[in-house]
């Protein structure tokens, strides 16, 4: 996907003058919160699972090696076979190859964020391969030719009335003339639109929330159940996952897979949790005949062992940017490349470079929230000011953002001069803003004063100054 | 895979190696983490579940139920007399696509004499679907369907009901009995194709969040419990 | 109120005044030395404070951060506890300064000793000193918005709250989203103005609705972002820090307020 995070504050003002966008994200931020936050206080081990969660992840992480190999290991002794990606590159050319193989002319494919970061269908559709995206977001999205604003809800931008134009426009050839207003039509429409494309495809290609090494199997996590349908009645099942998605045992997917569901939707459980081992065996009477397991690494394996390791324990649930006000306010295309929010705010400039994608890091008021609700307890803020450090060291900070803070920590530093600075500073903004006791306007302070009144501070000093008149004794003002 | 052979798998592991600041794990730490894949460790324990067989059933119940599926509670003999019920209650057809499984042949289906049924894998066509289960989970009333010549994974999902015949001696407190369950029926070193977990029938929330059932899996899944 | 086999709470108190009440709200400052007076405490402001040096860390320059903390850490030496009358300056001390100096044990060993001295205000006078009380009279209805620092690393939720419940006169009435960021994040507010607009719209309208006639929080740069934008929106919402009304200074003009409207004019 062509990333438009360079273009950040264009993009803001873009979404803050989208009224339909604003409109459904007016719904998410009330929605997805308060069912996290029911589904926490029904468990009551549900911080003790994120405890636990978080160690799992940091193990797997620590013993990365192995547990990939093991995976590997077990995949072949059941038929599968893997493919190791260094790159995007890689990772496209190893699917394209395969469904080459076997004369694939549709893709069923079940949503994937690393398909996405590897913008797999511009390939495939270059090979003359047509990707058929299932998730029921990810489909309305792919008729209208835009990226994934959320990485759990691809559509949560879209009002019902969009979606209803967008099926109106594209299923009309297909022989369905009405424009349908109600929700259940309009899932019952994409169903039925669906399902020929399911049975037609030659390959199924699905993403993984989880490779359990200690069995070989892919863990996929979904609540339509697009993702079995791709994994059962293609011949070839295809798995697309990043490196950092293997854990060591089925007994650590059951505390993962409890903080996920309530962490994204606030379901006790998402509808359908698939295990994937291998391709279909002897005397099954379904299931693909062969089994691919692509590992994608694209960067990740250089974070191990920085500071910013922590970022990779993420299941993308989508509860930071569920949480995050940021996000509330701009929605997730904003963010300009695949992962939008909070992790967006640490994965992208790991991902594509941080000259590119400097704005999200920054893009922060460190309020935190993220950090709070996160199910494996990464320190988004922290991970979001390392950026801003790096960003710092290498100069890429805007220059007049630097040269105040030069200014202003020089001052700082000279308790006297400081002292007698905003004595001064005091006394100016105190004269001339009593009489109104706020500016309209202030010279310096545009960012300000565009949107907000600035308060006049009232006379008689700063705090200091009037401490030091009184001879530090309790003053009533 | 030899690493020799295989520029690519050794780019990216020497790469995990090298961030790391190791090599190879040592003897030490390898025999630590083979015996953690040997003896896995569990989670925090999760209370609401760890109940006597009688609660632990009603409780499976419940949850089935709070997603969206429907349960009945029969003798073993009235299985095909209530599954011949549900399908007149829901003005659905006689007729169903049912899993070649020996659990299922012992009940005596030849007493549904409007009952049609189809024994095989799913079909485009089928509108309904009879399985049995691997076991059920009462922490959140999720059905665990283990494929195999004798339960097609394709009758989980196409058609637009499921009706899953369940034993209530099958109903565990949590994922961790089934890890068990299914270590013990096919071998640590083995697993099916495929374990589907299935929490109530499909749904989708991705227009406008709001929750329609039927996304692309069944509509509606009637879960018949059976007394030991 | 402290039990008798708990350790005797510290005495002797600095007050760490913070910048922004020190140039824009000293009345903050005075509330915070009564109401820690009021408790038992000695209050000294140690002339050496200056800024705990957020805008910089916040901002990537971790070279000048380290500088201001070590200046901090210097101020502050050999006081039992560092008050802050705000959970972000208090949340920095506590949590982030001892993580400047990795490389560094002897400053790293001083930052953790201030660390563990350093409060904000409310759960200062709440947790430490076992305060359940005031006597103070606001008349009026407020509503109460939880800083993020404050919420979310040093644990300040209910003790604002219970203690404006011995207010006379003072009726508190909820917002829908009180732990929301109000969108200021210090230089955030000027370096992304429509983003941070955004956020202190819907902010400023959760208040409105409450109908409350005083806004009250717990530190002062989310005050004046709140006070600003509900100002510039006209609508008439008294804005002040809680420790003024907490510690019976509530009658001098709200922020953002000009003077002779509330109270007398002090000269």
């Amino acid at each position: 996907m062509q990333s438009t995070a360079h273009d950040f504050k264009d993009n803001v003002g873009t979404a803050l003058a989208d009224p339909n966008l604003q409109d459904s994200l007016a719904k998410l931020k009330v929605g997805f919160s308060e069912r996290r936050r029911q589904a926490a206080e029904r468990l009551p081990e549900f911080e003790a699972l994120r405890d636990c969660a978080r160690d799992i992840k940091n193990h797997a992480l620590a013993n990365l090696d192995f547990y990939l190999e093991e995976f590997e290991r077990k995949v072949i002794a059941l038929g599968g076979h893997v493919h190791w990606a260094p790159t995007a590159d890689d990772a496209r050319r190893i699917i394209g190859d395969l469904c080459k193989s076997v004369g694939a002319r549709t893709v069923a494919k079940s949503k994937s964020m690393v398909a996405e970061e590897i913008a797999l269908n511009e390939h495939l559709e270059a090979l003359g391969i047509a990707p058929i995206e299932t998730d029921l977001g990810e489909y309305i999205i792919q008729l209208r030719h835009e990226p994934p604003s959320h990485i759990i809800a691809p559509a949560v931008h879209l009002t019902k009335d969009q979606v209803a134009d967008t099926f109106f426009e594209h299923h009309a050839p297909l022989g369905f003339t009405k424009r349908l207003t109600e929700r259940n039509d309009l899932v019952a429409e994409a169903r039925h639109v669906l399902r020929q494309k399911f049975l037609d495809a030659d390959v199924g290609l699905t993403g993984a929330n989880f490779l359990v090494a200690e069995t070989g199997s892919s863990m996929l996590v979904t609540n339509e159940g697009n993702a079995d349908l791709s994994n059962t009645l293609p011949k070839m099942h295809i798995v697309l996952a990043s490196i950092e998605k293997v854990i060591p045992t089925l007994e650590d997917a059951a505390v993962l897979l409890r903080v996920l569901a309530r962490s994204a939707t606030g379901q006790e459980s998402s509808a359908y949790t698939t295990l994937n081992t291998g391709p279909k065996r002897a005397d099954d009477l379904d299931g693909p005949s062969a089994y691919h397991v692509v590992l994608l690494d694209n960067g990740r394996s250089s974070v191990l062992g920085t500071k910013m390791q922590d970022m990779l324990r993420c299941i993308r649930c989508g509860a930071c940017m569920n949480h995050c006000p940021v996000y509330g306010a701009i929605g997730g295309h904003a963010y300009g490349w695949v992962y939008p929010g909070p992790i967006g705010a640490v994965l992208t400039p790991q991902l594509i470079g941080v000259e590119e994608a400097g704005d999200l890091p920054n893009a922060s008021t460190f309020c935190g929230r993220c950090e709070s609700v996160c199910p494996v307890r990464i320190p988004l803020p922290g991970l979001m000011r390392h950026w801003r450090e790096r960003e710092f060291e290498r100069h890429l900070t805007p220059r007049a953002v630097r040269q105040g803070l030069a200014l202003w920590s020089w001052l700082v530093r000279r308790p006297k001069l400081y002292r007698w600075a905003t004595q001064m500073a005091n006394r100016l903004l105190s004269m001339f803003g009593r009489a109104e006791g706020r500016y309209r306007s202030l010279p310096l302070a545009g960012g300000w004063t565009r949107f907000r009144d600035f308060p006049a501070p009232p006379a008689g000093g700063t705090f200091h100054a009037q401490w030091a008149r009184h001879g530090g004794a309790r003053v009533r003002p | 895979m030899s690493e020799t052979r295989n520029p690519a798998r050794a780019q990216i592991l020497d790469g995990i190696r090298r961030s790391l600041h190791r090599g190879d794990l040592t003897d030490t730490a390898r025999l630590a983490v083979e015996q953690r894949l040997a003896v896995p460790p569990r989670g925090p324990v999760v209370a609401r579940a760890q109940l006597p067989a009688a609660e632990k059933v009603a409780l499976f119940c419940q949850w089935a139920e709070a997603n969206n599926a429907t349960v009945s509670r029969v003798a073993a003999a009235d299985v095909p007399d209530e599954v011949s019920a549900y399908l007149a209650r829901n003005n659905l057809p006689a007729e169903a696509a049912i899993a070649p499984s020996p659990q299922l042949e012992r009940y005596d289906w030849t007493s549904q004499k409007l009952l049609n049924l189809r024994r095989g894998r799913g079909e485009a066509r089928d509108q309904v679907s009879i399985t049995g289960a691997f076991a059920g989970i009462a922490e959140t009333g999720t059905l665990v369907m283990a494929s195999g010549p004798d339960h097609p994974v394709s009758l989980n999902l196409l058609p637009d009901t499921h009706i899953v015949v369940l034993r209530e001696g099958d109903i565990v407190s949590g994922y961790e009995e089934v890890w068990t369950m299914l270590r013990g029926r096919y071998g640590k070193n083995s697993m099916p194709r495929t374990v589907n977990t299935i929490t109530g029938p499909s749904r989708t929330g991705d227009i406008e969040q709001a929750i329609e059932l039927g996304a692309h899996g069944p509509r509606r899944m009637h879960i018949v419990v059976v007394h030991d | 109120m402290p039990s008798i086999d708990r350790p005797s709470p510290p005495r002797r108190v600095a007050l760490f005044v913070t910048c922004l009440v020190d140039l824009f709200r000293p009345v903050v400052g005075f509330a915070a030395v009564k109401l820690l007076e009021d408790a038992g405490c000695t209050v000294e402001i140690p002339p050496l404070q200056v800024c705990c040096g957020q805008p910089a860390y916040n901002s990537g320059d971790r070279a000048s951060t380290r500088a201001i903390a070590a200046q901090v850490i210097d101020a502050f030496e050999g006081f039992e506890a560092v008050v802050a009358p705000s959970g972000s300056c208090g949340g920095m001390l506590a949590h982030h300064y001892p993580g400047l100096f990795d490389d560094d044990p002897v400053m790293k060993a001083r930052a953790e000793n201030l660390a563990h001295r350093s409060y904000e205000l409310m759960s200062f006078l709440v947790d430490v000193l076992g305060v359940d009380k005031v006597t103070a009279r606001y008349d009026g209805t407020a509503t109460y918005h939880d800083s993020c620092s404050g919420l979310r690393e040093l644990g300040v939720k209910q003790q604002p709250r219970r203690l404006l419940q011995s207010v006379q006169g003072l009726r508190l009435k909820e917002m829908k989203s009180p732990e929301v960021c109000c969108g200021f994040g210090g230089t955030f507010c000027v370096k992304y103005p429509e983003i941070s607009n955004a956020m202190v719209g819907e902010k400023s309208a959760d208040i409105a609705e409450t109908e409350a006639d005083t806004l009250l929080a717990g530190d002062l740069g989310c005050l004046m972002n709140m006070a600003g934008k509900l100002q510039r929106e006209g609508r008439r919402v008294r804005v002040r820090h809680v420790a003024e009304v907490l510690a019976d200074m509530g009658g001098q003009a709200a922020i953002g307020e000009p003077e002779a409207q509330h109270g007398p004019v002090r000269r």
